[in-house]
């Protein structure tokens, strides 16, 4: 009986060795070993006819050998599902470099971008962001910001016009006055949108494009906050060392006005192609409300003042994006709009 | 405005200042610098030198072989082809090696065997003309008849040195329109003295009221009117001085009494006119208004039509200038004018300025005039022409000054109030200080005043005074104070928001947002298929466009959304899904009030999916503004779209938009050889009806179950009618209902479809059982039988 327990044992273990294949042949194995009609078992059923001295020898034995079949069986079991995983892990291998399936964003216009990260940067400062019309009186374009009719000024902002007094405005300005009208300061706003002047199209000129006008009404207010504000704004839309440089200018509505550059974003001020070699890049206009608007608007310019500034979106898209034709702009070609 | 750095040095001494710290330092004191440009710089080693020798070139007919004095010891031989040399003749000389304009090279060698060691110039080669060098010949070598030294440089010797300065001067100050006025900005930018100079005239040739009187009939148009009369005229050349500094400055030299006329205008900013005495008939001069339709040769021998109200100067017969613009044919300098009226007015800006782009005439003289003139300047500039005229030898000047003046402005007077002027600017300057900077600039200070000279009208109001502080202080001097963010955010409006969530939304599912001009052709309203008496064709009308495609204010987005499909149809393969959100501009039936301009939404896709897809955006839309119980209705008549494919979209008894496939005939339009999908919704309605507020409803604690049912109906009957009348007679219990078959083919009949539908029930208290499920589900099919007629499909 022994010797039958000793060879039962062998021949399963040396048939779960020489077993490579699927995981029916290991189950297979388990029924003939050690399964209710199996061989071990019916070793174990001739149990009654030994001796009650062998009984318990051959028991003992006959249970270190299921033992030893079944955790064989185990093992053999773990090692053909690894076997089987790793196959199937190999079988399912996927080309990476395969194109992705990609769900498609749709993508902001370059100028809405702009726009959108000039209008959260003023937001933050406190300002709100007002709209006017598009199709302004004249009134509102160039009187009401100190440029009477026939004035010099007007000659630099070729105007569309509707009526005799009516246009499509020229600048975001007239916003600022509209306001002044509506609200006593403090006044603190931004107005972005489109503007219209008669230039034919070119790499550098659209007869429509897009400004942000800012205004700032208040006791006190100083040229020296105008540029802590401008500052402000620079390093956030630019980048933290961003510096600034203001250069006298003259424009009807503010005085005193200048020209602001901020210091090239690109190289650092060392001067690049970007910056033409100059290390500043010409960005906005500003000056303190011209005291002739403030009245306008039945605001006292010697209780209050102010200042404002304007810039040009585009000109901000272009260089930000390194676009290097403003036509593009307007095409809305998909391989370009893609690009943002 | 150019500006000579040689001519400046006669105002103020610049010595020690290189051109680039001068450009810099000007620009941040307010006159812009442009650019400069050293004149010159390409002529190198080039001298004056005098023909001592000539002789036949041995091996060549057309070649002479010259010996030059260079100042040297030694003669320099050189060979040249030039035929109009002669011994003793004094030429410019390059002296191999040697550089000229363009680039030249001028090296040492043999021609045909003969050594040549330069080259003879003519005036080309030197990078000038005959209007600089009106003694010299084209085809020749230049013969210099100034006075000059033999071995001198050629650059002293005529004159060709010099650095050229182009500011960018702002409309409000004509006053640096010339030489002085840069001069006082550079004497004050600088700290350096200021010398101007008092012309002085001799006169003593007759008496010029004996020859001309002068008539203003409008002293508004013409607020004052100067002339002197200069007799025994010579006309000739100007002299080499004058020349060089009116080529510097950009100025063709013309003959030495038109040239006194620029060079006075360049010095004082004061434009100047002289007219022929003999043409001027009955030896009067009227500056009156024209008469409409009055004929006019300006001197560059156009004719013009003049209107009525535009000034000119006239004799008893004929206008003989266009006040402040151009001077006319008939009178002007000629050879033999041996009589000439030198004319230094003050005109009104605004009337210049429209007489000139009224006539399309932009002249140096209008440019500066319709910035306003100083009329205290007309005096000196035609004292200095005078001045001029007897320096060079060109006439003799007459006696007494014709000047037609109604009197002096009030100069403006200002308190220097420091203490203003410093909390305006944000910083301490002393008083002192301000009032040296005043003074620089030529104003008066007194008595805590301000006298503003006449030449600054610009300067009305103390923050004037302020930024003349300023730019001399430095505006990057002042100290930028924080900028404090107040206590009240900034934000946007919600119509704003809105607005950005629709553009986030509709990029959320592929589409890109483009942008587009607010200006169409009027013919796009017939390339849309736009009905005849549809109102949008109404437009607000540019009256002066830059073409006939970009005339009117658009209406609608959509011809825009179109052409840039289209675009992209014929540029690339990869369709396009965009949209853009923008104002259209509706005309007021009152034309002098603003048109309204509501913003609307296009969407417009093509190559990225069909009807449906174009469906769901319109229904993210719909989710994103919080609408909700929108319903679609088939609408066939509109000419824009596929009458079988197009919806409109209505919610709470409003239209929200219209959406669905282009029709074939504008898509024809268009160039498009596949289908086109657009919508164009509503901004304004959809932000009235949209709602941000969102409300939390329980997670359903009980299973739903599911009823399918399949119908076979007509083709014509709506999906959304059965729906409908599911919907209400499921009540409460119908969570949703979910189209999952149409079907049409074998076993359906011909004109009709098989519709399946998958309707959830479910119950917020309870788990459905299968007989309540069963019992709604009767209901519905009753209902459909009903109403509709169906029945289900065995």
């Amino acid at each position: 009986m022994k010797q039958m327990l000793e060879c039962i044992k062998q021949n399963a273990l040396e048939q779960l060795a020489s077993l490579s294949g699927e995981a029916s042949e290991l189950e297979a194995l388990k029924v003939r070993y050690l399964g209710k009609k199996g061989e071990l078992t019916a070793v174990l059923r001739g149990m009654g006819k030994l001796t009650p001295e062998e009984r318990p020898v051959i028991g003992q034995m006959a249970n270190e050998v299921r033992e030893i079949i079944e955790a064989a069986i185990e093992e053999k079991a773990a090692e053909l599902k690894e076997k089987a995983r790793a196959a199937k892990l190999a079988a399912e291998r996927l080309d990476v470099t395969m194109p992705a399936d990609m769900k498609e964003l749709g993508h902001r216009h370059p100028l809405a971008q702009v726009e959108r990260d000039l209008c959260d940067i003023f937001l933050s400062m406190g300002f709100d962001v007002v709209e006017g019309p598009e199709v302004e009186y004249d009134y509102y374009n160039f009187q009401a910001l100190n440029i009477p009719e026939n004035h010099p000024a007007r000659d630099t902002q070729d105007t569309f016009y509707i009526t005799e007094n009516i246009l499509l405005r020229s600048q975001t300005s007239p916003v600022q006055v509209r306001t002044m009208e509506q609200q006593r300061p403090p006044i603190r706003i931004v107005s972005p949108g489109r503007v219209y002047r008669s230039d034919a199209v070119d790499a550098t000129h659209s007869p429509v494009f897009h400004q942000l006008e800012g205004l700032v009404v208040d006791k006190g207010i100083t040229m020296g906050d105008l540029k802590g504000m401008l500052e402000t704004f620079a390093k956030n839309m630019f980048g933290s060392s961003t510096k600034l440089r203001f250069r006298p200018h003259h424009f009807p509505f503010t005085e005193p006005s200048a020209e602001v550059d901020v210091s090239c974003f690109v190289c650092g001020g060392e001067g690049c192609r970007l910056c033409k070699g100059e290390g500043w890049i010409e960005i906005l206009g500003a000056g303190m409300v011209h005291p002739n608007v403030l009245k306008g608007c039945n605001i006292d310019p010697d209780e209050y003042s102010g200042f404002a500034f304007g810039l040009g979106i585009e000109r901000i898209a272009m260089i930000k994006y390194g676009i290097d034709d403003m036509r593009l702009l307007y095409e809305n070609d998909m391989r370009f709009l893609s690009q943002f | 405005m150019l500006l000579s750095l040689e001519w400046l040095n006669e105002f103020v001494n610049t010595d020690g200042i290189e051109p680039k710290a001068y450009c810099d330092r000007m620009t941040d004191t307010g006159s812009k610098v442009e650019g400069y440009e050293i004149l010159g710089c390409d002529i190198k080693n080039v001298v004056v030198g005098r023909i001592e020798k000539i002789t036949r070139h041995p091996n060549a007919d057309k070649l002479q072989i010259c010996m030059l004095n260079v100042g040297k010891e030694e003669l320099v031989q050189i060979v040249t082809g030039a035929q109009n040399v002669f011994e003793g003749a004094i030429v410019p000389v390059a002296l191999a090696p040697a550089d000229l304009p363009g680039g030249v090279k001028i090296k040492a060698g043999k021609l045909r065997g003969e050594a040549s060691n330069g080259m003879l110039c003519s005036i080309a080669e030197l990078g000038l003309t005959l209007h600089d060098m009106p003694t010299a010949i084209e085809d020749g070598i230049l013969i210099i008849d100034e006075p000059c030294e033999i071995g001198q440089d050629i650059h002293d010797a005529l004159k060709l040195s010099d650095t050229v300065v182009e500011f960018e001067i702002t409309p409000n100050r004509p006053d640096c329109l010339s030489m002085i006025g840069l001069a006082r900005e550079s004497a004050a930018s600088f700290t350096r003295e200021l010398r101007l100079h008092t012309p002085t005239v001799k006169g003593g040739c007759g008496n010029a009221e004996d020859y001309i009187s002068v008539e203003v009939k409008n002293d508004v148009l013409c607020p004052r009117y100067t002339a002197r009369v200069v007799k025994n005229v010579k006309i000739a050349p100007s002299p080499l001085w004058m020349r060089a500094r009116l080529r510097a400055m950009g100025v063709r030299p013309i003959n030495n009494i038109v040239d006194i006329t620029n060079y006075v205008m360049l010095e004082y900013g004061q434009p100047m006119h002289a007219f022929d005495y003999a043409c001027l008939d009955g030896s009067h001069i009227i500056v009156r208004e024209a008469v409409e339709g009055e004929a006019f040769k300006s001197l560059d021998d156009i004719d013009h039509t003049l209107k009525a109200g535009m000034l000119v100067i006239a004799d008893e017969n004929k206008p003989v200038a266009l006040a402040g613009v151009m001077g006319g044919a008939n009178s002007e300098i000629k050879d033999s004018t041996t009589t000439v009226v030198f004319e230094s007015a003050n005109f009104m800006g605004s009337s210049v300025r429209v007489t000139s782009r009224a006539l399309g005439m932009r002249t140096e003289s209008s440019g500066r005039f319709e910035k306003g003139l100083d009329p205290e300047n007309t005096m000196a500039a035609v004292d200095r022409a005078c001045e001029l005229v007897e320096l060079l030898g060109a006439g003799e000047v007459c006696d007494g000054v014709i000047d037609v003046y109604g009197g002096k402005k009030k100069p403006t007077v200002l308190p220097l109030d420091a203490d203003k002027i410093n909390r305006f600017l944000g910083v301490e300057l002393s008083r002192e200080y301000m009032e040296d900077i005043f003074r620089t600039l030529g104003f008066g200070v007194a008595d805590g005043m301000v006298f503003v000279p006449s030449y600054r009208a610009d300067v009305e109001c103390m923050q004037d005074l302020a930024e003349e502080v300023l730019r001399i202080y430095g505006y990057n001097t002042i100290k930028a104070t924080p900028f404090v963010a107040g206590v009240k955010p900034g934000r946007l409006t919600a119509k704003q928001s809105y607005e950005q969530a629709m553009k986030a939304a509709l990029c959320s599912v592929g589409y890109s947002e483009i942008c587009t001009f607010s200006f169409i052709s009027p013919k796009y309203y017939d390339k849309i298929n736009m009905p005849a008496e549809d109102a949008r064709r109404t437009s607000v009308v540019i009256t002066n466009p830059l073409g006939e495609d970009t005339s009117v204010m658009r209406t609608t987005l959509m011809p825009s959304m179109l052409e840039v499909l289209a675009h992209n149809d014929s540029h690339h393969g990869d369709g396009a899904a965009l949209y853009e959100i923008a104002r259209v501009y509706i005309p007021d039936e009152d034309k002098t009030k603003l048109p309204a301009e509501p913003r609307r939404i296009a969407i417009g896709m093509y190559g990225k999916g069909d009807f449906y897809a174009l469906k769901g955006v319109c229904e993210t839309i719909l989710t994103e503004s919080g609408i909700k119980g929108a319903s679609y209705k088939a609408c066939t008549s509109n000419s824009l779209f596929h009458p079988g494919r197009c919806a409109e979209i209505w919610a709470d008894g409003k239209l929200l938009g219209t959406m669905g496939e282009l029709h074939p005939d504008v898509a024809e339009n268009y160039g498009f050889d596949c289908r086109v999908y657009i919508a164009d919704l509503d901004h304004e309605t959809l932000f009235e009806l949209s709602s941000t507020e969102r409300h939390y409803t329980a997670l359903p604690k009980y299973p739903a179950v599911t009823r399918d049912f399949a119908f076979v109906c007509d083709e014509a009957l709506e999906v959304g009618a059965i729906e409908d009348v599911m919907t209400r007679a499921g009540g409460k219990l119908v969570v949703g209902i979910k189209l999952f078959d149409v079907y049409r083919g074998a076993q359906i009949p011909e004109g009709k479809k098989s519709v399946a539908l998958s309707v959830s029930l479910r119950a917020d208290d309870r788990t459905l059982t299968d007989e309540e499920a069963d019992k709604c589900a009767k209901k519905i099919l009753t209902a459909i039988e009903n109403e509709l007629g169906l029945k289900l499909r065995a």
